[in-house]
This record gives C-alpha cells, sequence and structure tokens, in this order.
C-alpha cells in the first residue's frame, strides 16, 4: 500500500516528524518499505501560458513560442513537444532554474532561435516516467504559481508491507485509524452527506449466492460527460499512491478504493439487461474479462450478472462488454460487500490479481457500502456531472459477518507475555482500537468493530494490547525450563561427524540445488523417474535429484571452467525417490556424496603429478566407513554395469553393509565427459547415511602378552579372481592365531604368466597363552596355502 | 691393528724427570689429532700396551723401594692428565664430526609440508552449527524432517488454511494440491508434536523452497526453526532467548528491535531487525507465540501449555556474519570462495 504522506496528515496529522511517523508506523507492525519524494529536486519552475506557438523556420520538429509567467515581458522558448500549442497552460523552468541532476536553465539559441527557459515534462521534473510531452495544466492554474507549491510536491510517497490479517489498512482511512490509536489523537473522518436522487432510476438487484455475497448496493447515475478530466489533486493523490489517472469514472473508483479501503466498479448502464443477479456461474459460462481475455469461469467463481449474461467477475475483475468506455452516457456504480471466503484463491485461478481482490479476500468492512457510494457519487458528480438515482441495497442480514464478541482474561494475557500489565492500561488500549469494552474484576468482554474483522479469538486481543503497549517496552527474560538431560546415543553416527571425515580428507563441502536438470538426470540415471515440479524456476531446474551426484557434477564442471583443476567436492542432503510404498509416495534419504578429480595430492615441490584414481576415491569412502563399524563389515563388490549406468562398467564397486546395498563407488563413464562439460576423469561415491548402521561401542580385549611372528606369502591367482575374495577366503581359515592379514603388493610381468597375477600377502600369527613353535608356524601358512590352492587355483610363486 | 713390540726401557731418574716432556708431547700430539681415529693412534702411543708411559711403569721394578712409589704416583698422575687431556679432545672431535653431520642434514624449513590441506564445511552449514551449539547448551535437540512435504504439516497444521492469503503469499512450489516442497521449517515442529510431548524443546534446521530467484532470492535457502512448549513460556522469554542468541552468534552488543508482525502459526508474532554497521535495520528472523490453533492441531491444550517458535534465515545471517554479498554464490559452489571457509 503506498500512500502520500500529506493525504495522511489530512485525516491525522500527529507532532511527529517524517521520520518518527515512519518509524512509528513500523513498528505498530506495519512496516515501512520505502519513504520517497514525489517529484525530483528542483527550483524555479512555475505555471506559464503558451501565449503564440509558430513554427520554427529552420526546423521541422521545433516551435518558437512567447510565454507568459505573469512578467513584464513574455518570454522566448523553443519548444520541441509535440503537444505544445496555443493556449496551453505549461510547467515553465525560467532562466536560473535547476532540474533535478543539478541541470540549470540558461539563456540559450536553438538554430539560431533565443530561448529563454524550458517547458517541462513530467519526467524532466522526476514527477514521473510520463516524458510523451510536456505538463497540460488545468486551464484555471495561476499563472507564475510555483510548481511545487500548485502541485504540492513538497510530500512524500510512503510504501507500507502490510501483513495479510491487517486489510484494514488497505486504505488512507484505515491507516489514519492506526496512526490515531498510536498516538491516542482522534481521526478527521469524512463528512461524507448522502446525496440527494435527482431521478428515480434504479436497477433490480437479486442476491442468489447469499453467504458469498450478502449486500449490494447499485445506484443509477445518467447523462456523465465522460470528456471531462480528473481535477489535478486527484490525479496527484492517485500518482502518489501508484495509480495511472485513466479517466474520471476509473478514478473515481480507484481513489474510493484508496481513501476508504472499499473496491468500487461501475458498468456502463446501457450494457445491462434487466437488472443485477449476483450468483455462481451457469455450466460452461464465458465471460470476456476488460483484459480482452475470455475465460471459462470456474464453478466456485462468483459472478455479476445481468438478466441475460455474466458481466464481471465479483470483487476481482469487470467484464469488457459492460464496462465503462468513453460512447458511455449513463452508469451504474456497484459497492458490494463479497466474503472473502468466496474471493480467496478465485483471482489466482485465472492468474490474476487485482487490487479489488487483493482487499475482497483479506475482507473489507462489511458496513462500509454505503459510505463508499455515496463518496464515489459525490466525487463523479462534482467532476463528470450527472443525475444520480436513489441508492438500491440488496441484503441479507443472516449471512453478514456478525460481530465478534471475545473475552480477554487479565491472568492469560499476563501469563502468555510475561508481565503484569496494569488494567487501566489495557482498558485504554482496547478503547483506543475502537472496540466496544466491558472491564470486569479479571477480564474484559469486547465486541470487536467492522473494521477489525481480523479480531476474532483472545489471542487477537493479547497481541493487539502488546503490540500497542509496545514490544520494545516488553523486558528480555532468560527462559526457565527443567533440566533434563537429553538423550545423546554413542552409537548413532551424525551426519556431521562424517562430514568431518571429509573435510580432513581435504574435502570441501558444496551445497547443490535438490532440483536438477532433467536432461542430465535422465542420462545419468536412465532408470529412475525423478519427481517432476510442473512450475519450476526454470527447465534445467525442474525435476528433483534421485541422486546428489547431478549436481555435483555440475559444480565439478563450474569449478574446472574457472581453472580450479583439482576439485574435491561432497555434499550430504536428501535424494529424493519416487517410491509408492514410501511416506506421501516418495522416498526422501539422506545421502553423502563426493566427487574428485584432477590431480591425487595438491601440486607441490615434493608431489609427482599423479592424477586421482579409483583407489583415492575408494579410500575415502573407506574412511567414511571406518567411522561406523568394523571395516570387515562392509564389502565392495564389482557393480553390475547394467544397474548403475554413470559409472565406468570397469571400475565401479557396491558397496555392501551385511546384504543392504549402501551405495556406490567409481569412475564416472567416460561418455558423460563431454555431455556434463567435464575435464578429465571424475571419481565419484554416494552413500546412504541410513544403510551404514550404528556404531559398535568398543569392548576391549585383552592385549597378547606373547610375540607375534610375520609371514609372508606370495600367491600367483587368475586376473579375474577378486584381491577381496583371497583374503576372506584366508581370514576364515579357521586358524585362531591369524591375527593380522594384509596385502601388501600386487605383481604382474617377468616371471608371472600372462592373465594371472602375483598377490604379497603377510600373516600376523600370535597366540594369546604362548609363543608359537616355527613348526606350528609353518603348518598354519601350509594349512592356508593349500586352501587357497583348492578355492582359487593359487600358487605359491617361485 | 698395531702389532705391538715390546722394548723395555731403561728407567733412571733422569728419565722420571722426563715426564713432564712425556705429557707435554702427548698434549701436542692430542691437539693435532683432527678426527677420532689419530686421537686413538696417540692414545696407544702413549697409554697402549707399547706406549711410552706403559713402559716407564713396567721398569718402576729397577726403582728402590722408596723411590718407587712416588715415581709410580707421578707416572700415574702424568697418565690420569693425558688420559684426560685424550678425553676431552674426544668428545671435542665427536661433537664436532656431529655438528658436521647435522650441518649436512639441513634442509629448507620453508617449504611447504606434504599434505597439508584440510577442507571445509559450506559457510551455510558453519551457521547451522553454531545455531545448533547455542541451543544444544540450552538443551534443545536437533530435530530434521521431510523436504517434500504434505499440505497438512505445510499449511493446515500451521493455521494456514486452503486460500488463506498467506499460502499464496508462499510461492510454494507444488507437485499436487497436497504435495509440495515446504516453504519453511515449521512443518518440523508439527512432526515433533505429533509424537512428543511437552515440554520440548527442539531446534530444526534444513532446506526451504520459493518459487522466486532474483539478487535477492533462490529458489531453495536454509531455515533454522526453534520451538519452546512448556507449562509457563511467555513472550518475554522468546525476547530474551533471541536477544540472547543474536549477541552471541554476532559477538558483539547489537541494536535489537522486534517488530510487530504477522504468521498465522504464532500470536502474538514479530520479526526481529538488527541495527546494521551501517545504522539500518536489518531482518533477521521471525517469530511469535505459538498459535492456540496450531498447539490444537496436535493435541496440546493451549490453556495448559503455551511455547514460543522462531525461524530464522541461515543465508542472511551467514551474509552478515562472513560479508557475502551475493545470495546466489552460496549455491554456485565455487572453490574460490568455499576455500575461504576452514
Amino acid at each position: 500500500m503506498k500512500f502520500s504522506e500529506k493525504w495522511l496528515r489530512e485525516w491525522v496529522n500527529p507532532a511527529l516528524s517524517r521520520e518518527e511517523l515512519a518509524e512509528q508506523i513500523t513498528m505498530a507492525g506495519l512496516e515501512v518499505d520505502s519513504v520517497s519524494p514525489v517529484a525530483g529536486d528542483f527550483t524555479g519552475v512555475v505555471v506559464g501560458e503558451v501565449v503564440e506557438c509558430g513554427q520554427h523556420p529552420d526546423a521541422d520538429k521545433l516551435r518558437v513560442t512567447k510565454v507568459n509567467i505573469g512578467g513584464e515581458e513574455l518570454l522566448d522558448i523553443v519548444c520541441g513537444a509535440p503537444n505544445c500549442r496555443l493556449g496551453l497552460k505549461v510547467a515553465v523552468a525560467v532562466v536560473g532554474a535547476v532540474l533535478p541532476g543539478n541541470f540549470k536553465i540558461k539563456k540559450a539559441k536553438l538554430r539560431g532561435q533565443p530561448s529563454h527557459g524550458m517547458l517541462c515534462s513530467f519526467s524532466e521534473l522526476g514527477i514521473s516516467d510520463d516524458h510523451d510531452g510536456i505538463i497540460e495544466l488545468p486551464a484555471d492554474a495561476p499563472i507564475g504559481t510555483d510548481i511545487r507549491e500548485y502541485l504540492d510536491l513538497d510530500d512524500v510517497t510512503i510504501e507500507v508491507d502490510l501483513t495479510p490479517n491487517r486489510a484494514d489498512c488497505l486504505g488512507l482511512m484505515g491507516l489514519a485509524r492506526e496512526v490515531g490509536v498510536l498516538n491516542n489523537q482522534d481521526v478527521n473522518m469524512l463528512g461524507i452527506q448522502p446525496v440527494s436522487p435527482s431521478i428515480d432510476d434504479t436497477l433490480s438487484i437479486e442476491l442468489e449466492a447469499g453467504e458469498a455475497c450478502p449486500r449490494y448496493l447499485g445506484r443509477v447515475i445518467r447523462n456523465i460527460n465522460l470528456s471531462a478530466t480528473s481535477p489535478i489533486w486527484l490525479q496527484e493523490k492517485l500518482r502518489r499512491s501508484g495509480v495511472r489517472s485513466i479517466d474520471p469514472v476509473v478514478d473515481v473508483t480507484n481513489y474510493v478504493l484508496l481513501e476508504l479501503g472499499h473496491p468500487m466498479h461501475a458498468f456502463d448502464l446501457d450494457k445491462l439487461n434487466g437488472g443485477i443477479k449476483v450468483r455462481f456461474p451457469k455450466e460452461g459460462e464465458k465471460l470476456t474479462l476488460l483484459d480482452g481475455n475470455e475465460v471459462e469461469v470456474k464453478p466456485d467463481t462468483l459472478l455479476i450478472a445481468d438478466h441475460n449474461e455474466a458481466v464481471a467477475m465479483a470483487g476481482i475483475f469487470g467484464g469488457l462488454h459492460s464496462g465503462v468506455s468513453d460512447e458511455s452516457k449513463h452508469i451504474f456504480l456497484e459497492s458490494a460487500f463479497f466474503a472473502p471466503l468466496a474471493i480467496a484463491g478465485k483471482a489466482r485461478q485465472y492468474g490474476l490479481h487485482t487490487d479489488a481482490s487483493h482487499r475482497y479476500e483479506r475482507g473489507v468492512d462489511f458496513k462500509l457500502q454505503r459510505t463508499a457510494m455515496e463518496r464515489a457519487t459525490q466525487l463523479l458528480l462534482d467532476i463528470v456531472g450527472g443525475e444520480a438515482g436513489p441508492i438500491t441495497e440488496a441484503v441479507l442480514e443472516q449471512h453478514l459477518p456478525k460481530a465478534k464478541h471475545i473475552r480477554l482474561r487479565l491472568a492469560k494475557l499476563n501469563k502468555l507475555i510475561g508481565i503484569e500489565f496494569e488494567k487501566q492500561t489495557v482498558t485504554e488500549i482496547l478503547t483506543r482500537l475502537g472496540l466496544d469494552v466491558s472491564e470486569h474484576e479479571a477480564h474484559w468482554d469486547v465486541i470487536a468493530p467492522s473494521f477489525r474483522f481480523d479480531f476474532a479469538i483472545e489471542e487477537d486481543l493479547i497481541e493487539e494490547v502488546a503490540r500497542v503497549y509496545g514490544y520494545n517496552n516488553i523486558p528480555n527474560v532468560n527462559p526457565q525450563a527443567s533440566l533434563k538431560m537429553r538423550q545423546a546415543k554413542e552409537s548413532q553416527i551424525s551426519t556431521n561427524e562424517l562430514k568431518q571425515v571429509l573435510v580432513d580428507r581435504d574435502y570441501q563441502e558444496a551445497i547443490t540445488y535438490s532440483f536438477v536438470d532433467p536432461k542430465v538426470q535422465s542420462q545419468l540415471f536412465p532408470d529412475v523417474d525423478g519427481l517432476v515440479l510442473p512450475h519450476p524456476i526454470s527447465s534445467d531446474m525442474s525435476v528433483m535429484r534421485v541422486s546428489l551426484l547431478t549436481g555435483l557434477m555440475q559444480a565439478v564442471s563450474h569449478n574446472q571452467k574457472r581453472q580450479q583443476s583439482r576439485v574435491r567436492l561432497f555434499e550430504t542432503g536428501l535424494r529424493f525417490v519416487p517410491d509408492e510404498t514410501a511416506e506421501m509416495g516418495i522416498r526422501q534419504e539422506q545421502m553423502i556424496a563426493g566427487v574428485i578429480s584432477g590431480l591425487a595430492l595438491p601440486e607441490s615441490w615434493d608431489t609427482d603429478g599423479r592424477k586421482c584414481d579409483f583407489f583415492d576415491v575408494k579410500g575415502d569412502v573407506e574412511a567414511l566407513l571406518s567411522q561406523c563399524v568394523q571395516p570387515g563389515q562392509f564389502r565392495f563388490e564389482r557393480a553390475d554395469a547394467n544397474t548403475v549406468k554413470m559409472l565406468h562398467p570397469g571400475q565401479a564397486a557396491a558397496v555392501f553393509n551385511g546384504d543392504t546395498l549402501v551405495g556406490y563407488v567409481g569412475a564416472l563413464h567416460p561418455k558423460f565427459e563431454k555431455t556434463l562439460s567435464l575435464n578429465g576423469k571424475v571419481f565419484v561415491f554416494e552413500l546412504a547415511i541410513s544403510a551404514l548402521g550404528d556404531k559398535d561401542i568398543p569392548s576391549a580385549k585383552e592385549i597378547s602378552k606373547q610375540s607375534a611372528s610375520r609371514r609372508d606369502l606370495a600367491v600367483v591367482v587368475k586376473e579375474e579372481v577378486p584381491a577381496a575374495d583371497i583374503l576372506s577366503s584366508v581370514e576364515k581359515c579357521g586358524v585362531n592365531q591369524l591375527v593380522g592379514l594384509n596385502l601388501f603388493d600386487v605383481y604382474r610381468g617377468e616371471g608371472i604368466s600372462e592373465g594371472y597375477k602375483s598377490l604379497a600377502i603377510s600373516l600376523t600369527l600370535q597366540d594369546d597363552e604362548r609363543t608359537l613353535e616355527e613348526a606350528e608356524i609353518q603348518s598354519i601358512v601350509n594349512t592356508v596355502v593349500d586352501k587357497l590352492g583348492t578355492e582359487f587355483g593359487a600358487s605359491l610363486r617361485d | 691393528m698395531v702389532d705391538d713390540q715390546f722394548t723395555l726401557y731403561e728407567l733412571n731418574i733422569g728419565e722420571i724427570m722426563d715426564l713432564e716432556a712425556i705429557i707435554k708431547e702427548a698434549e701436542t700430539n692430542v691437539a693435532a689429532s683432527d678426527n677420532v681415529p689419530a686421537l686413538d693412534e696417540v692414545r696407544v702411543a702413549f697409554l697402549g700396551k707399547k706406549g711410552k708411559l706403559t713402559g716407564l711403569l713396567k721398569s718402576l721394578g729397577k726403582l728402590s723401594a722408596e723411590e718407587r712409589p712416588v715415581v709410580g704416583q707421578k707416572i700415574n698422575e702424568a697418565k690420569i692428565a693425558i688420559q684426560e687431556k685424550i678425553h676431552q679432545r674426544s668428545e671435542f672431535l665427536k661433537e664436532q664430526e656431529l655438528a658436521a653431520k647435522l650441518a649436512n642434514e639441513s634442509i629448507d624449513v620453508t617449504l611447504s609440508g606434504r599434505q597439508g590441506e584440510v577442507g571445509g564445511l559450506h559457510p551455510v552449514t558453519k551457521t547451522i552449527n553454531r545455531i545448533e551449539q547455542f541451543f544444544s547448551e540450552l538443551g534443545f535437540s536437533v530435530k530434521s524432517g521431510p523436504e517434500v512435504e504434505d499440505a497438512f504439516h505445510n499449511f493446515d497444521a500451521l493455521n494456514i488454511p486452503a486460500h488463506h492469503p498467506a499460502r499464496a503469499d508462499h510461492d510454494t512450489f507444488y507437485f499436487n494440491p497436497d504435495l509440495m516442497l515446504r516453504t519453511q521449517t515449521s512443518g518440523v515442529q508439527i512432526r515433533t508434536m505429533e509424537k512428543e510431548a511437552p515440554p520440548l524443546r527442539i531446534i530444526s534446521p534444513g532446506r526451504v523452497y520459493r518459487n522466486d530467484y532474483d539478487q535477492t532470492h533462490t529458489p531453495m535457502f536454509h531455515q533454522v526453526e526453534g520451538l519452546m512448549v512448556d507449562k509457563n513460556v511467555t513472550f518475554t522469554e522468546l525476547k530474551g532467548i533471541l536477544h540472547d542468541f543474536l549477541e552471541n552468534f554476532f559477538e558483539a552488543s547489537l541494536h535489537v528491535r522486534f517488530r510487530p508482525s504477522y504468521f498465522p502459526f504464532t500470536e502474538p508474532s514479530a520479526e526481529v531487525d538488527v541495527m546494521g554497521e551501517n545504522g539500518k535495520w536489518l531482518e533477521v528472523l521471525g517469530c511469535g507465540m505459538v498459535h492456540p490453533n496450531v498447539l490444537k492441531s496436535v493435541g496440546i491444550d493451549p490453556e495448559e501449555y503455551s511455547g514460543f517458535a522462531f525461524g530464522m534465515g541461515v543465508e542472511r545471517l551467514t551474509m552478515l556474519r562472513y560479508n557475502v554479498t551475493d545470495l546466489r554464490s552460496f549455491f554456485e559452489n565455487d572453490l574460490r570462495l568455499l576455500k575461504q571457509f576452514k
């Protein structure tokens, strides 16, 4: 809501500076967004009249004029505006004037003709963007008067950002009331007098949807003169509220909307057949709106209709056919109360949002219709003349809102706010707010005025008392609570711990959008259909991610394009996988994912420039897993290339916790490097945090006092035998004394046949009770070698 | 090894008188040795089996009983003197050798160490962690909830019925009328209160979504929601805890103001502003006393219990705290920005 400070002060004029007033309004909960001057900073511009206007001898588009500004001599001024003409009252910047932007007016010659001043447009004075020509002032503008004074330009537009509950402030009257309350000051209410009808014409009004429209007032006005223009004061008030002047009828309805907060509508009387019916639409009914669009009206949209057809969307938008046009001679004015629930959300269904719908869906004062009608009639008659008929009022009292009776208990007020209020203070505040207050021993019974339709329950009044009392007059107190210790499970792995592991391993945390480009996602995850956002910000953010990797890949590309060739990023967050068995049909799983690319180690004087590979990223995954349970509980298996299509078929592993799939680790399939604008190989992992399970609480074993022996053996197996299978087989060889097992070398080449590899394994053997004899050790080693031979065809390397 | 050749010295008083000369000679030789083996040769020459002093000692037998102890003692004194010299020289030489060795091992300590780099958390996470820490200390537990949310938890239970203007103001990403991306973390309040009975103290950080994208809006951002419900929770306490929080978060004594506002799920409601360094007020969070309809929707009697709730925009707080100027940069994940946060 925008309004001019001077307009507000016509209603209520507290002894506050402009800044103090804005601060006070803000602190009352009507947040002032901006305070801006209604015109640019200028001096030396006065009202003048063009008394001679001839063609410039040497320039087609220029005119040579003589302008009377009430001085002894007429001013020679050359003007290029097409609307410059004889007899026009204009805004003249005289020699010595300073216009916005410190533009000084001096004597000049234009194509040989003297010019002692400038005829100004609105934009040149910083009043509006209108630069279609020079300002045309009314014929009665007094020559020589300073424009600032004539247009009352020493004013500001205040814009307040109103919360949905304060629709009562969507008009000057409501704002004034609020300022009156805050300053304990009376408001100059309009002395609106009823207009006596001069003709008998009326139109019948039928309320067929009483709950949606329980009150409708109409009035016929005949023989108006639409060639008249709105007076400058009215145009200026509209302009300062951000509303353009259109024609007197529109201007007046807009003016009343701004002044009283009450929407009005005007119809061309000749276009209405029979009378008015307020009703819901018939099946498939259509209406062409004022903007020329034809819409099929939805069944729950309230209509204003005549006896033939719909003529307007009630409280939202007028119809084109019934609208007031240049040819209109007679009009029908509407002032109605529509129930907020009947209007709320309806305009949006048609992509509309109008000043009227904004107010009706938040609520208007259900007792204000007659006042608005009389105000609009009076203004119209003053501007466009004509004869007004009597007001026809159709009303269904049973459907009008009822005055709200609310009880406020002192104890409840004190308990919720936390201070002891003086009864006297509360009574005063309630009374100032316009409530009908009856004070009792420990409570108040109040009746809310019709203009505070937001009051319904006790808490509404508690908030109101606190607000007017001043939130900043209420002390800050430390909360009281009983010291109950919170549960903290040691076995629970926190996401923060996992994050820290990666941070310690030189990963930087990223946060990417939860919606991604469907084109990219469907390439990487062709088998999962992500949840589509019907109304996305843009097409490349239009599907919910089924993996964190899509976004991370984009982050890699972003950084590579900015000379960051070594990238190590991770992210935690939800992925969204459609799943009918899940709550709301969508599995929202907390994931941890990472990507690495570029050098394995930061380039340094001592590094060899090795690029990162699968085992770098696998090491990071292992570090994460080591936070969880015993490392042995996790298994890495070659991933099925038919399931995991985003990864390199030969460099992809599935991670299992027992039988539960935790996630994947591997190299990005090289075919995506180009389509994702990636430079070089990228290695990734993604794990479901919930699948990591709980941490084991350590239960310490006694350390053996016996000395341990290590035996190394190199076994040769076929290339395709996974190392993990060998180790797992050794672990299960049934030897209790095996306390350590490590694969410390993989060798291929000279001495090893093609298609085979040699794995060097160390066994650490130790008994809890005694030192092992050499013979026992050898026997254990033999057991292991035999087992590997049987299971894998392994032989000892020569 | 030197093949010791036995030589018997004829001993007489005159020679004994020469002890001084032997000591002198030994001293000279010791001083002249510039490494440990050379010094050892000197030791052998004077104190070895065939050394000069050893020879003298062997010929003591030729002396008379009176002379023997006198001369013996003298020789012994000479021996100790020479041993001492050798020892001193030996220590000196070892030290010198070690010093030379260490000098040889000297490196440029200003070169970078190996693998010294550690990554960092996203600034938004840093802020969330700090907020969690402040409130955890007051016994608030951290809760999380789904981001794809139903209309009940995102709107209805929060006293935002269908067609409430606040629903329109939210620029919600809908999947269908009953399923949407949550527009606020407040739904977690509801989910918690559905499961747990008061007294409750929770804090809930997370992603929220609004269909809006420009210089000051991103379609996804983070909020931290706080909720305390107990028998006598008051507005003064809400003011107290948030004032305390803001001063702790910014580590400064701040001008803070509580400005009346409106949220469907709280009443009274307030927005909280802090005074920036430029003297302008900056909105940092919204809060209020939990609306009785919200308590009722989860079966808590508003006559018995009251509560406060607050919600803060994490990006806004992060920008103020760490001087980040472009909101959108939080989600570009540019390492040149991220690496500034360790």
